[in-house]
């Protein structure tokens, strides 16, 4: 087996002072899409929080190549000022790629491309967030709930283009409640559940 | 960096009242402070400089709190954390962004308006270079208070009672320069100095920013 883009040992995660998750372990390879499970509350956001590096795990380890993680939240991080086009182009000229296309096609918002982003339907903005991972051109995607306010038609547009990024040796991780129709491995993330209450990180309530 | 100055400067066009709000609270200050004081010309050339410099500093406070929380509020920022630029290079980025929009205008302007304060006329050239000189360091004193603050409610108010005192070595520097400028009076202890106060912000509050927004984003 080759070695995996992102594997996490051990891992605890906390959460307004409270350990929510312990020994997370698990591995994605190139290719694999792994969907996070669990109950609202059971830690899957601060999960991806973790492996996005926006907070730091309490213990264990995440071990991914540098700058590897596209990561997609339940906030879009769209400029309502701005049009579809200019809010992608921004994220390409960041992250150092160029062509906008590839996304705006993928996504069905070659139509949109002039209007402004603040003009959008929820739906059509989420379709616009997700359309952003296409231009990181990173490998592994920490997706939170990306199909929320998406059509089933936009919810099949959305798994063909994780298939065509698997394909193309990229990796997925998703958090979500629906069926996406996607190969991929179940974590059950209940199954991290803190077994020990520990107050240690005291200083962790106040940040 | 560039591209995020680009983005913020369409955004201030954009939306409106970006360059507006601080110039017209400015002008609004300097316009009235004549009547409240009265009419004669002697007091109101005294007084001018240090009008003219709060009057700046008040309105350069007054977009601060946006600096940080509109791309809080809307997630781009914990995005622009997990982007290949640097923090630093964002906060940095984001205080060039709030000063091409508020102390560049700022200091464009203040002459004019040192006209309605009847401010000897020798004192115009440091005025306006004591402004460029300054109001870089109170974009980037502003930047960090916003990053202290951003992932509060109504932060406004800490905002400014954390940056206030900050921002008074500058006032008095910038304010005693253009005093002495009217008396006729070397004025190049107090530029140096304001000029010092503005690289020094420049050389750390980046680091401290990102520190601080680090803590906030988690």
């Amino acid at each position: 087996m080759t070695t995996p883009l992102l594997s996490l040992t051990s891992v605890a995660c906390m959460r307004g002072g409270l350990t929510v998750l312990q020994d997370v372990t698990f591995t994605l390879g190139a290719g694999q899409a792994t969907i996070l499970r669990g109950p609202n509350g059971s830690g899957k956001t601060t999960l991806l929080r973790t492996i996005a590096g926006l907070q730091p795990s309490s213990e264990g380890q995440v071990s991914a190549a540098p700058e590897s993680i596209a990561y997609a939240a339940h906030a879009d991080g769209i400029k309502g000022p701005l049009t579809v086009a200019e809010n992608l182009e921004f994220w390409a000229g960041l992250f150092g790629t160029s062509g906008i296309d590839a996304a705006l096609t993928g996504f069905d918002l070659v139509a949109l491309r002039h209007r402004r982003a603040q003009a959008l339907s929820a739906g059509q903005k989420r379709r616009l967030g997700l359309a952003r991972l296409l231009v990181t051109g990173r490998p592994i995607w920490a997706l939170d709930e990306p199909t929320v306010s998406l059509d089933k038609a936009a919810v099949a547009l959305f798994a063909g283009v994780v298939e065509a990024h698997l394909a193309e040796g990229g990796a997925a991780l998703i958090a979500t409640h629906i069926d996406l129709g996607l190969k991929a491995e179940t974590l059950d993330i209940s199954a991290f559940a803190p077994t020990r209450r520990d107050v240690q990180a005291f200083d962790e309530s106040f940040l | 960096m560039i591209r995020l100055l680009q983005r913020d400067l369409r955004l201030a066009v954009r939306s409106g009242g970006g360059f507006g709000l601080a110039l017209a609270f400015f002008l609004i200050v300097v316009i009235l402070v004549p009547f409240g004081v009265g009419p004669e010309r002697e007091i109101l050339a005294r007084i001018a400089p240090g009008v003219l410099w709060v009057g700046a500093l008040l309105a350069c406070l007054l977009s601060l709190d946006r600096v940080f929380a509109t791309d809080y509020e809307d997630g781009s920022l914990e995005l622009l954390a997990t982007a290949p630029l640097p923090l630093e290079t964002l906060v940095l980025a984001k205080a060039v962004a709030h000063w091409l929009t508020t102390g560049l205008p700022l200091t464009l302007i203040a002459p004019v308006l040192g006209v309605l304060l009847n401010l000897p006329v020798a004192a115009y050239g440091t005025l306006m270079l004591t402004l460029a000189l300054g109001t870089p360091a109170l974009s980037m004193l502003g930047a960090f208070g916003a990053a202290l603050t951003v992932g509060l409610k109504r932060g406004g108010l800490l905002l400014s009672l954390l940056v206030l005192p900050l921002y008074v070595p500058t006032l008095i520097f910038g304010a005693d320069a253009v005093r002495r400028a009217s008396d006729v009076l070397p004025v190049t202890t107090p530029v140096l100095l304001v000029a010092a106060i503005t690289l020094g912000t420049v050389a750390i509050l980046p680091f401290a920013a990102a520190a601080a927004l680090r803590v906030n984003l988690r």
